[in-house]
């Protein structure tokens, strides 16, 4: 690989110091270089993922007749529906109770306490430096609290798990509103609202929101993807979500979990990919 | 909580009230940050010096000194070191590779969104991709074992598969980190360099390393607290037992055969928080440190 480099560099060089007709041929040498330098890593990431598809498309092992009798599968087994079905409620609550926790206060600290702006951006930074299994250690003790209130027909539904999902969204979120935010100018739009009469609600609502839709999107679907793929706080605090779920079916059918794994995780992908066209489309609107 | 009541003038009146009911737009925020973040980061860091009974000791502490954790610790540090070391050069060669293409061509919107999407990637599917790969019934395994080479898939439950399976998501993030950086070095620099008669290994040697070398430290300490916090791939991964300080902590919280040994967890905790906040506070030190060049 080192070998690679220091001839990437060199033909790079050589341009300059030659003729037209030799920088083309370098300049292709070079490109054609470039791709065979990252085909290991395009096997690398590939192999995985076209062994996890494979694997759920064959019957017994890799030699077996292809089939889709796994993925069928999935729509048999109630266990794993139901995790899939508290998985996908608790992406929306978190994604909403963690829109509502923070676009306001963002906007409030942005237009009344400008002094606080640096400690709520600490605070919601502050989970990536916190790994969640340190939080979920911490946890344990205030989810018996939340077990203890919990009514009894809700008792060990997952849902409670929003709590704890809600910090861990937090610094993505953060950022993805902040950009948002950032190419607004909150202040005259909520003041120009305020003098035609318009209540904080009205403000918050049907003016800033609209104008940082693409930021709300994109932090929602970021919030999305994490709840969706999120295993450690779940399976340490003993509630079933759909990795948790993935998990102990592999022990009763292998077949069928990494049936579910991959689409979970081509939902995901689909997710991310989407996500990274809105950010795009932002960014050169803005470059305009 | 303002009562108006004894203050004469109006003027102060109007902006005490204001001043009061200002802060009350931030309590839902700050109430829940308190709750669920800040408490039980608390709760780590007091119970860990406690028995379950709430009186004060230094027993989970001394835990810390027995043999196994150390050789947890010390595991956790060779894996998160390897990972990371190895991470940084290829996402770096990986993220060379991007931009010494053209500046918005499709490879590198490509890349970008790959390696945004991978950065995350981690924990159960992930365990899953490798284990059919190359484990004992894996796709390159049987492909290996046609061709005549005798392996085996069990490397990969062991700290040597624990390394490749966390550089499918280490690189990616590597090459999140880094791209920046290069974008900043900027093309006049090599000219000046040329112009000023430096040969190409000049350019590295006195230009381009010692610019590159502080994001690349940082990114690097970036990797290493990532890997070391990283706990959901190694649990779906391997099961069983604490090789690294993440599985002790699982093993820590899940057995509860040893009584009074609860928060030896939290002690566990604790030293995994201290050793990730000092490797993330020496990154942004870094960042910071580097930015004053490369924009």
């Amino acid at each position: 690989m080192a070998a690679v480099t220091t001839e990437l560099t060199k033909t790079g060089d050589s341009p300059r110091r030659n003729g037209i007709g030799l920088r083309a041929r370098s300049a292709r040498r070079t490109r054609v270089i470039r791709v065979l330098a990252m085909l290991p890593f395009g096997l690398f990431f590939a192999v995985p993922l076209i062994a996890l598809i494979e694997f759920s498309t064959r019957s017994s092992d890799l030699y077996g007749e292809r089939t889709l009798e796994y993925w069928r599968a999935i729509g048999d087994n109630p266990d794993l529906l139901i995790a899939l079905r508290d998985s996908l409620l608790l992406a929306l609550i978190t994604s909403v109770v963690a829109l509502a926790l923070l676009v306001p206060t963002m906007v409030w600290v942005r237009l009344r306490l400008p002094k606080l702006q640096r400690v709520v951006e600490f605070l919601c930074l502050l989970p990536l430096t916190i790994p969640a299994l340190v939080l979920v250690v911490g946890l344990g003790p205030i989810y018996l609290w939340i077990a203890y209130f919990t009514p009894a027909e809700y008792d060990s539904s997952p849902l409670v798990l929003a709590f704890a999902y809600v910090v861990l969204v937090m610094p993505y979120m953060y950022r993805a509103l902040d950009a948002g935010l950032q190419a607004i100018d909150v202040r005259t739009l909520s003041e120009a609202a305020r003098s035609l009469g318009a209540g904080w609600f009205t403000v918050m609502v049907r003016v800033i929101l609209p104008n940082v839709f693409s930021a709300v999107l994109n932090a929602s679907l970021l919030a999305v993807a994490l709840v969706l793929g999120e295993f450690t706080v779940a399976s340490l605090l003993n509630y079933d979500n759909l990795q948790v779920a993935i998990n102990l079916q592999a022990q009763a059918s292998v077949g069928v979990s990494v049936a579910l794994a991959a689409a979970a995780l081509i939902f995901v992908f689909i997710l991310l990919f989407a996500l990274s066209f809105v950010g795009r489309r932002r960014s050169t609107a803005k470059g305009k | 909580m303002t009562s108006t009541v004894g203050v004469p003038a109006g003027q102060s009146t109007r902006t005490g009230r204001r001043f009061s009911l200002s802060w009350l737009g931030v309590v839902p925020f700050f109430a829940y940050v308190g709750l669920f973040l800040l408490l039980p980061t608390g709760l780590v860091v007091i119970q860990a010096f406690g028995t379950p009974e709430g009186q004060p000791t230094l027993s989970n502490i001394r835990a810390l000194g027995e043999s196994y954790v150390l050789t947890a610790f010390w595991r956790s540090i060779q894996l998160s070191f390897a990972t990371a070391a190895i991470g940084a050069i290829f996402g770096a060669l990986l993220a060379y590779l991007v931009v010494s293409g053209p500046a918005d061509g499709l490879l590198r919107r490509t890349v970008t969104a790959v390696a945004g999407v991978l950065a995350q990637f981690g924990g159960v599917t992930l365990a899953f991709a490798f284990m059919v790969s190359v484990g004992n019934q894996g796709l390159v395994t049987l492909l290996l074992q046609d061709t005549g080479i005798s392996v085996s898939g069990g490397w990969l439950y062991e700290l040597s598969g624990l390394i490749v399976v966390y550089l499918y998501f280490q690189i990616p993030l590597m090459v999140l980190v880094f791209l920046p950086a290069l974008d900043g070095v900027k093309p006049q620099w090599r000219e000046a360099t040329e112009s000023l008669g430096g040969s190409t290994w000049a350019y590295w040697r006195h230009v381009a390393a010692p610019l590159l070398a502080p994001p690349f430290m940082g990114a690097f300490l970036l990797l290493f607290a990532n890997a070391f916090a990283a706990y959901a791939t190694a649990a779906a991964l391997i099961s069983q037992g604490g090789i690294i300080i993440p599985l002790q902590i699982r093993a820590a919280m899940t057995s509860e055969t040893v009584l009074g040994q609860e928060n030896v967890a939290k002690a566990l905790a604790l030293g995994m928080v201290i050793v990730v906040a000092v490797a993330m506070a020496l990154y942004s030190w870094m960042q910071r440190r580097s930015a004053r060049w490369l924009q």
